[in-house]
């Protein structure tokens, strides 16, 4: 389950957490006539099959899947008219990682801080779905939206990410960064998506001292394979971060599969301050 | 001041009594609508600013505000009943030179201060420790570590508010309730809070 998230308490060691594709979550509430951060479904890898308890629309968008209602073929990205008691099944993911599946009037589980987000870090919000959960659902918000296709860019295996450097590319061997190719990890979920390739080599002894990082923060551990800090990531951390991903590109984060090809590529510097003299 | 992607800054200064006056100006102005920031967010000797409506206003402002730095934290004080019995007190004593029975006199009479949290919801780096008494991690990272451990790390003093895994030295416990998702705010422990153990007997 996935909403907005829990935005405001980074302070108090609350990861944000929240939909990993931000355009695919709201494009699937739009779809169904709901508010673009009421509560949806995000299915990972393998699909989920809901039945409804009461006549709805619902959508499903991000990684395209086989969609069927009662067992007959059905459209994927387009807001989908279902009976009372029938069976909404999103296959396995063709493509991509993460599927969301919007129900008009959104999922109305009781909010743990302002969300219903499952944060698998810190365990904040509904725990992960099983089989047989049974789920409120809130009034439809508004008519299902009147379109033939949402566009929406297909998830591919060979990504590239656009970042910006720093906070602490000084650290290690940032250019490494630009130059390998690396991998997507099994081990990535939505903490972090889990690079392996050529390692990063520390140029500088000692720890840095914990301080805050961003969503989308390319993280170097000590075993120098690169992981991009995703929505559930710890508030505050001790390893340098020496790139961070455009905001645009984390979308492509939450749709890469283990095995991927991942490159990186430099944005401009932002110009926000006129150098690293206190 | 290092910016950080596009739409979040990153502050560094040179110790805990400016991170924490930077920290408090920085809240002062957020709600005075000086910026717009999602989070702002204490480190050890950063302060990051994040989820910034215009990060370049706000890189603009920055080298113009002022903050004294104070020796000691105004914030509020919690008591925390302590039970000094943790698996990790004899090894804790040895690195300190005293019996296991000093090690919690000891650490119960100084006042901390909590300096940031991170590592999980509530879990709060508490700074106090004199330098001399900085201990370091376990080599192998427990796999659980039962809620409401009080451990040391380096120059920092924690209680663990849930079972997790954790690579700190353990030395004792409280059934104190830190954190709390009913209560505002969820934890007991926030950047600035000023914390005093109190032994409470085995």
């Amino acid at each position: 389950m996935q909403d907005r998230g829990r935005p405001g308490l980074a302070h108090l060691g609350v990861p944000r957490s929240g939909a990993l594709d931000q355009p695919a979550f709201k494009l699937a509430n739009r779809l169904v006539g709901n508010a673009e951060e009421a509560a949806v479904l995000e299915a990972t890898l393998s699909g989920v099959a809901v039945r409804a308890g009461a006549a709805c629309h619902v959508a499903v968008t991000g990684a395209p899947a086989p969609v069927t209602v009662d067992g007959r073929p059905a459209a994927w990205g387009v807001p989908l008219e279902v009976a009372a008691g029938a069976v909404l099944r999103v296959g396995a993911a063709e493509r991509g990682v993460r599927s969301y599946l919007a129900v008009s009037g959104g999922l109305m589980v009781e909010a743990v801080l302002g969300s219903r987000s499952t944060d698998l870090l810190s365990g904040l919000g509904p725990p992960p779905l099983r089989a047989g959960d049974r789920l409120p659902v809130g009034d439809p918000q508004g008519p299902p939206a009147a379109l033939d296709m949402a566009p929406y860019p297909a998830p591919g295996d060979d990504i590239v990410l656009e970042a910006h450097l720093g906070p602490r590319d000084e650290w290690c061997a940032t250019r490494t960064l630009l130059e390998a190719a690396y991998q997507v990890s099994p081990d990535s979920n939505r903490v972090g998506l889990r690079l392996s390739g050529r390692p990063l080599a520390r140029l500088r002894e000692g720890e840095l001292p914990s301080e805050g990082a961003v969503t989308g923060a390319v993280q170097v551990p000590p075993d120098g394979q690169p992981i991009v800090l995703l929505a559930d990531h710890p508030t505050t951390g001790g390893y340098p971060v020496v790139a961070v991903v455009a905001e645009r590109d984390l979308p492509k984060c939450a749709q890469a599969r283990p095995g991927a090809r991942v490159r990186f590529r430099l944005l401009p510097p932002t110009g926000l301050s006129g150098g690293r003299a206190e | 001041m290092i910016p950080v992607g596009t739409r979040a800054l990153l502050v560094e200064v040179a110790g805990q009594a400016e991170v924490r006056a930077l920290y408090a100006e920085a809240l002062r102005r957020r709600a005075a609508g000086d910026f717009h920031a999602d989070d702002v967010v204490p480190g050890a000797r950063t302060v990051l600013f994040d989820g910034l409506a215009s990060a370049g206003s706000l890189a603009r402002s920055l080298p113009g505000w002022t903050w004294v730095p104070e020796s000691g934290s105004d914030g509020p004080v919690v008591e925390v009943p302590a039970v000094y019995d943790g698996e990790d007190l004899p090894a804790v004593g040895a690195a300190w030179g005293m019996t296991p029975a000093e090690v919690g006199r000891t650490h119960s009479s100084f006042e901390y201060t909590v300096a940031f949290c991170g590592f999980s919801p509530g879990f709060a780096y508490m700074t106090g420790l004199p330098p001399r008494l900085a201990v370091g991690r376990l080599e192998t990272p427990r796999t659980a570590v039962p809620a409401g451990s009080i451990a040391v790390a380096g120059e920092f003093t924690a209680i663990y508010p849930r079972s997790s895994p954790g690579g700190w030295r353990l030395i004792g416990r409280t059934d104190l309730e830190l954190w709390d998702v009913h209560r505002d705010p969820p934890a007991l422990l926030g950047p600035g809070v000023r914390v005093r153990f109190v032994e409470a007997g085995p």
